[in-house]
């Protein structure tokens, strides 16, 4: 029953009329700032399309969740063209910076007890880290509710099939990795830690560090056999239980073989096992700081009862997911 | 070390150590009835302050391979008590019976450890550091193994008396783990082995960090008292919590201490409020820069702030004559930056849980091998003389401030008593300022 319900979320959201307020031409990138704020973040255009999801077996490197590969429909989507950055973040999770109130019924993420960017950066563009699942959702609601535009984590097929941008190849530019510290901070070239966002060079659709820097997290359950059963257009393993979640694109610690597009990763509580309080921190990972994300705007909005409905599904009934 | 194990079983142990005790002591046993005297050899746990860490704790205690059991909980705080006991339920629900805590045996209020303590045979102590000293002194006189979280006081009289406390415990023979859990973690305790294996020569200085953003604050309310708005806010008032130079710098500035095997016998430093200084923060620093000297003449330099948007570092660097130990990295370099050591992070292990497997390992197999009391003690002592001098501008002697008659403590513990500090009527708080404040 609840999954039916969760299956209809998300069509909803692809298949509905617009509701929010913006109606930017779907196929033009925009540059949206944060309401009372100079905080600014670019969303780039995703055409709706079809993809090779997954990796062929004679792929190097390749693991055996990463199939069988299978051909899915996209619905048309923006994407940001960077990870969420702490500069962005902060005004959701400081409510010194943020020029407004916190829309009812939510909260702010609480302070970390100790620093979790571990020193490796945090304002003037580092990307945003160590958050759950959860804390990376909770930033999507309170900027829909900030903007009323609606924004999510992509799923799993939505993030690959915007960071292949129509490459079948290993790799967005190939399949040969030498070429991929032009484009990624991985385990070659981050010297252990990760950079400011959008310093090397985007994929074909002007994405910036799908690769690398720090991992994504999707929208999905990570199920090890969900390439077996996913349903031809646009599939979404919706959550039944806090945790695992699916992750994507490697990080900065990562050899080139994780960064492989089709490269399937899945969160580990071990993230948060120093995390020495109970309640252990619904908003933080203790030892994670490899993790962000980024969002996407479906096209076509969900209305307003129906983007209630999806938070309500994805964030509430799994407080703390990671 | 002292390492005498007594390998007849726990209560051939339990009653050794009771012998030792009386011939030693002047000090009632009070409670030798209820020394491990549960059915089957099961260990009874009371936790003592039912926040996040110790909840945390009692958490890792059931989690251990032992025979277990929580059969008590002491919190100020009613509401504290009740989030503990759920929580604790949620994480240890699949282990039946190690939850095994009575409505009769959850105790509130300022005395409510003075009635959980007896019904243990481990007691956790994890309330606002200011409480430490008369709850160790306590579970020390009624003969318990003791886990407690750093910092083990706030003032130099709380010191002497966990001290004291401490001498009584070695005397019965009583386990006491506390949690400055980098003792605990194996990348620690490798980088230890080799700096006293000599692989940086001599150390020649010392750089400790906490350097971080801000915490948590909560709302005064009408309802409160003065002394139940500092109980709630605990962390921006000496008396509860040391100021964050001895609440979250002590782990850092014990790193030092330990790979010097010694402790520092001045300190002098600066600090003030530069970003936090609302009333809201109480009485405490937002930053103090501290250099502390060893009796060789050493230098431990230590920076710890709360300033957001700031460089971060928590981190220790210990530097010698041939390298450089890099704690948090795990790293040994020698002065051309050629790593002589690299711990492999995939053999670490998660301390906060290893400091109760080892304690209740020693405990169930009857064996006396922990006692970190007064090491804790004087490490305190260390962030403590780290304060007076921000405080004052003075410098300040460890051994004069061992002996100094400043006891931040309330005369009465109970929510109409007041607080030595209070508000003036705007509602803030009088903060230290070097020059005028004295302590030597």
């Amino acid at each position: 029953m609840k999954n039916k319900l969760l299956v209809l979320s998300l069509g909803c959201m692809i298949t509905q009329s617009v509701s929010g307020q913006d109606n930017s031409p779907p196929n033009q990138p925009y540059t949206a700032t944060l309401p009372g704020t100079t905080v600014s973040f670019r969303m780039v255009p995703i055409p709706a399309g079809s993809f090779n999801w997954g990796s062929p077996v004679s792929e190097k490197g390749r693991k055996d969740d990463e199939g069988p590969r299978q051909q899915v429909q996209i619905g048309a989507f923006w994407m940001s063209a960077h990870e969420v950055t702490f500069d962005e973040y902060d005004v959701y999770s400081d409510a010194e910076k943020d020029k407004t109130p916190i829309p009812d019924g939510m909260t702010r993420p609480s302070p970390p007890y100790i620093d979790l960017t571990l020193g490796m950066g945090k304002q003037g563009g580092f990307p945003a880290n160590s958050m759950s699942q959860y804390g990376a959702l909770s930033y999507c609601r309170w900027l829909y509710a900030k903007t009323g535009i609606f924004y999510r984590l992509p799923t799993e097929a939505e993030w690959e099939y915007a960071c292949r941008a129509g490459a079948a190849t290993t790799y967005p530019f190939g399949k040969d990795s030498s070429s991929l510290k032009q484009y990624a901070w991985y385990a070659g070239n981050s010297g252990g830690k990760y950079h400011k966002v959008g310093e090397l060079q985007p994929n074909a659709w002007g994405l910036y560090d799908m690769l690398g820097n720090v991992a994504e997290w999707t929208l999905d359950q990570y199920d090890v056999h969900y390439l077996e059963q996913a349903p031809d257009k646009d599939p979404w393993k919706q959550p039944t239980s806090r945790t695992p979640r699916s992750i994507k694109g490697g990080n900065y610690q990562d050899d080139a073989a994780q960064l492989r597009s089709a490269a399937r990763l899945k969160s580990d509580p071990d993230w948060n096992r120093r995390d020495p309080q109970i309640p252990k921190s619904k908003w933080w990972n203790a030892d994670a700081p490899f993790i962000g994300f980024r969002i996407i705007r479906p096209v076509k909005q969900p209305t307003k009862e129906e983007a209630g409905q999806f938070f309500a599904d994805v964030l509430d009934k799994y407080i703390g997911s990671r | 070390m002292q390492k005498k194990e007594f390998h007849s079983g726990r209560r051939d142990f339990v009653k050794q150590s009771s012998l030792l005790a009386g011939g030693l002591l002047t000090l009632p046993l009070i409670s030798q009835a209820n020394f491990f005297s549960g059915a089957n050899d099961v260990i009874k746990i009371a936790m003592i302050g039912c926040g996040g860490r110790g909840t945390g704790a009692a958490v890792q205690a059931l989690s251990t391979k032992q025979n277990v059991q929580l059969v008590a909980m002491a919190d100020a705080f009613a509401d504290r008590l009740n989030e503990s006991y759920e929580n604790i339920k949620g994480e240890v629900g699949d282990k039946p019976g190690r939850l095994n805590v009575k409505e009769e045996h959850k105790f509130v209020g300022f005395d409510a450890y003075l009635k959980a303590i007896p019904l243990a045979d481990v007691v956790i102590l994890a309330t606002p550091p200011g409480f430490r000293p008369i709850h160790f002194e306590e579970a020390v006189k009624q003969g318990k193994h003791i886990f407690m979280e750093k910092p083990v006081a706030t003032d130099p009289a709380g010191i002497r008396r966990v001290l004291a406390a401490a001498e009584i415990a070695k005397a019965k023979k009583l386990n006491v783990v506390v949690g400055l859990q980098r003792r605990y973690q194996n990348s620690y305790r490798e980088l230890y082995k080799r700096a006293q294996d000599g692989i940086i020569g001599d150390i020649t200085s010392m750089n400790v960090w906490w350097n971080q953003g801000a915490l948590w604050v909560k709302p005064r309310k009408p309802e409160y008292t003065e002394m139940e708005y500092q109980m709630r806010n605990w962390y921006y008032f000496n008396w509860l919590c040391g100021d964050h130079i001895v609440e979250q710098h002590i782990h850092n500035i014990d790193v030092g201490n330990w790979f010097m095997n010694d402790y520092p016998v001045t300190a002098v430093g600066m600090g003030g409020r530069q970003v936090r200084t609302g009333k809201e923060y109480g009485e405490i620093y937002d930053h103090h820069a501290v250099e502390y000297r060893f009796a060789n003449g050493v230098a431990m330099n230590s920076q710890c702030r709360h300033w957001k948007d700031s460089a971060s570092r928590v981190d220790e660097e210990i530097t010698g004559t041939k390298g450089r130990i890099i704690c948090d990295r795990a790293v040994i370099q020698d002065h051309k930056g050629k790593v002589l050591y690299r711990f492999d992070k995939k053999q670490e292990n998660q301390p906060y849980q290893s400091e109760h497997d080892e304690l209740f390992d020693a405990v169930a197999h009857g064996v006396y091998k922990y006692q970190d009391a007064e090491r804790a003690a004087k490490t305190t002592l260390t962030a403590i003389i780290g304060r007076l001098a921000t405080y004052s501008g003075q410098i300040i002697p460890f051994d004069q401030a061992l002996k100094l008659d400043l006891n931040l403590q309330p005369a009465a513990y109970a929510f109409d008593a007041k607080p030595q500090l209070l508000p003036d009527a705007d509602g803030n708080y009088p903060v230290a300022k070097p020059g005028a404040t004295r302590y030597v």
